[in-house]
């Protein structure tokens, strides 16, 4: 037997990564274009990042994104986190099968279900309740939390379903109390699945297009939104210089994620 | 220190009472799923009784957590903190005191140093073989001076070797240390080897108790004399009593035993060590016990030979003779007569 790659195997893959990333390459290339039309290579500028910077609406945009995913990154690893412990340290418990599936189903739930069915659920408790006052930051979140909860309890409940439990068991017996061996042993030793999934569900909340364009308000417009509605009127080079520094965002938190999962910790 | 226990569940530990002496080393010996571990837990408050107590130096135990009890554990896994170097990992306990950082720097530094891993203070237990972490982690549980040690089969991590001079190195520490061990094991030679008693645990309840020695020479019952060490049973029924002797009737034979108090025709089997079955390329006239066989197989183990003979019924008796140098003598395949004094059988009822 030898390793070697036959001619064939090596052009399929080579048509595979030009199917998947020609197009990413030629917004990235397109981006640095000195001409106004897209498809005209006019020789390499900048002007269209700096057009971008000066863009108010695109900026208040990014804020508005940034905002949100803050608050749902956040928002999904503290609710992410517990659904993950209840998991993982309790095997057995009533409904544990249906909780597990619930947990996990915004997973492969279409986005377009998951937003309208939000939508409708705001509408209503706005109705019935008051709250919460129209759409906007605060809804968009708040969908976006429920989206975030499954990847981080996934990314959690791995860390702590191979977490030694008798690392916990040792420190109370050596004299820690309770309180104390969650934030001395388990919080530093689950960490970096904290991180990781923390980083997901940012990453997530910063792409999300359709669930977001359900739950915004007029004054919540996100940067996914604008790009798409600016799109639809003509695209604009600002658009390429856009997408590539999203691009660039969203892999270098992507790459942490996963270098923080694969970090050994033992 | 006295310990009273009668703890619960129908599975795991059942009615178990035990009575530990200050600066003991008792070994709870048992298949796996005996309920030994459990047992251990309990003790350390890791798992609660259903029934019974247990108490520690006269203190009741009962809804005392395992961080206010005056025991520490070793698992059987270390548990080392993979966060913390070696003498953050030893320290652990004692910065839960609130002690003066130089009596902590003080008594983990001597740890260090009664387990030889001084010069290993500032690795991460990552960088640490299974004997370095076995050594840290008996520092780690033993820094705190708890009245009990509890070690859950301290030495089934690490290889052959290095098992058998941890044995000796345990026992050192035992002695220098004066805390009393109580120690989980399923390794027989482990245990009788170590302890100053032994507990012989099944299906959640103590089998039989007492010095290696003893419960060796005089198991209580099957169970006993097949999980210690290897045995013969001969199966049969008391026939006879006289000249001082019992005898029994087997499918081997009439037997002779020391003399017990038992009725005729009761059902008994007669335990016989391999160790203690002497064999003969002539057949012994001065014995009471002489049986004929074929010497099917001989296992050569270094320091003693192991050999397998089939009596004229079929049935396969073991014999071990310690290597003297002069050689064996027999051949596979060859007539032999095999011999036990008898005082050698013990005769079991249950």
């Amino acid at each position: 037997m030898t390793n070697r790659l036959s001619p064939f195997l090596i052009a399929m893959m080579a048509l595979g990564f030009v199917f998947l990333y020609a197009p990413i390459v030629s917004v990235v290339v397109y981006s640095f274009n000195a001409s106004r039309l897209v498809t005209v290579w006019a020789g390499f500028s900048l002007r269209w990042y700096g057009a971008l910077f000066e863009n108010e609406a695109i900026g208040r945009a990014a804020l508005v994104s940034l905002e949100v995913a803050l608050i749902a990154a956040t928002g999904a690893l503290v609710l992410g986190t517990l659904v993950a412990y209840a998991l993982a340290r309790f095997r057995r418990f009533t409904g544990r099968t249906l909780f597990a599936a619930m947990a996990t189903a915004p997973l492969v739930m279409p986005d377009v279900i998951a937003g309208l069915s939000l939508l409708l659920l705001f509408v209503a408790l706005e109705q019935a309740t008051g709250w919460p006052q129209g759409r906007g930051i605060l809804t968009i979140a708040i969908a976006h939390i429920t989206l975030g909860i499954a990847f981080v309890a996934v990314v959690v409940e791995a860390r702590l379903s191979s977490f030694d439990r008798s690392l916990e068991e040792a420190a109370l017996d050596l004299g820690a109390t309770p309180a104390k061996v969650f934030f001395v042993i388990t919080l530093p030793l689950i960490a970096p699945a904290l991180a990781a999934g923390w980083l997901l569900a940012l990453t997530l909340s910063l792409d999300d297009l359709v669930i977001a364009s359900f739950t915004a308000g007029p004054a919540s417009t996100t940067l996914p939104m604008v790009v798409y509605s600016s799109v639809r009127l003509g695209v604009s080079p600002q658009i390429n210089a856009l997408a590539t520094l999203i691009l660039i965002a969203v892999t270098v938190l992507v790459a942490s994620a996963s270098r923080l999962l694969r970090a050994k910790n033992t | 220190m006295s310990k009273r226990f009668a703890a619960s569940g129908p599975a795991a530990v059942d009615g178990v009472s035990v009575e530990i002496e200050r600066g003991e080393f008792f070994v709870l010996l048992g298949p796996s799923g005996c309920g030994k571990t459990t047992l251990l837990r309990m003790l350390a408050g890791l798992e609660a009784p259903d029934r019974g107590r247990i108490v520690i130096d006269g203190a009741d135990m009962a809804g005392v957590p395992p961080y206010r009890r005056p025991v520490n554990i070793m698992f059987q896994s270390y548990a080392l903190f993979p966060h913390m170097n070696v003498a953050r990992n030893v320290s652990f306990g004692l910065r839960q005191e609130r002690l003066g950082r130089e009596e902590v720097a003080g008594r983990v530094a001597a740890m260090l140093e009664l387990v030889k891993m001084t010069d290993f203070a500032e690795r991460p237990p990552g960088s640490l073989s299974g004997g370095e972490r076995q050594r840290v982690a008996l520092a780690r549980a033993l820094v705190k001076e708890p009245k009990l040690l509890l070690l859950d089969e301290p030495l089934t991590a690490l290889d052959r070797k290095l098992r058998e001079e941890t044995r000796f190195e345990l026992k050192r520490i035992h002695r220098r240390v004066g805390i009393t061990f109580v120690m989980v094991t399923h390794d027989q030679e482990e245990a009788m080897s170590m302890a100053t008693r032994i507990a012989v645990m099944r299906d959640g309840r103590i089998e039989q108790m007492g010095a290696p020695e003893a419960v060796y020479e005089r198991p209580a019952n099957r169970f006993v004399a097949g999980f210690l060490g290897a045995v013969n049973l001969f199966e049969g029924k008391v026939a006879d009593v006289g000249d001082g002797w019992l005898w029994v009737e087997t499918d081997v034979g009439r037997l002779a035993v020391t003399h017990a108090p038992l009725a005729l025709g009761t059902d008994v089997a007669l335990a016989v060590r391999p160790e203690k079955v002497r064999l003969a390329t002539i057949p012994t006239q001065s014995s009471l016990n002489s049986l004929p066989g074929i010497l099917r197989t001989i296992a050569y183990r270094g320091e003693a030979s192991s050999f397998e003979i089939e009596l004229a019924s079929g049935r396969l008796v073991r014999a071990t003779l310690p290597n003297l140098g002069d050689g064996i003598g027999f051949a596979p395949g060859s007539q032999i007569w095999l011999a036990f004094e008898p005082d050698a059988a013990r005769v079991l009822q249950s």
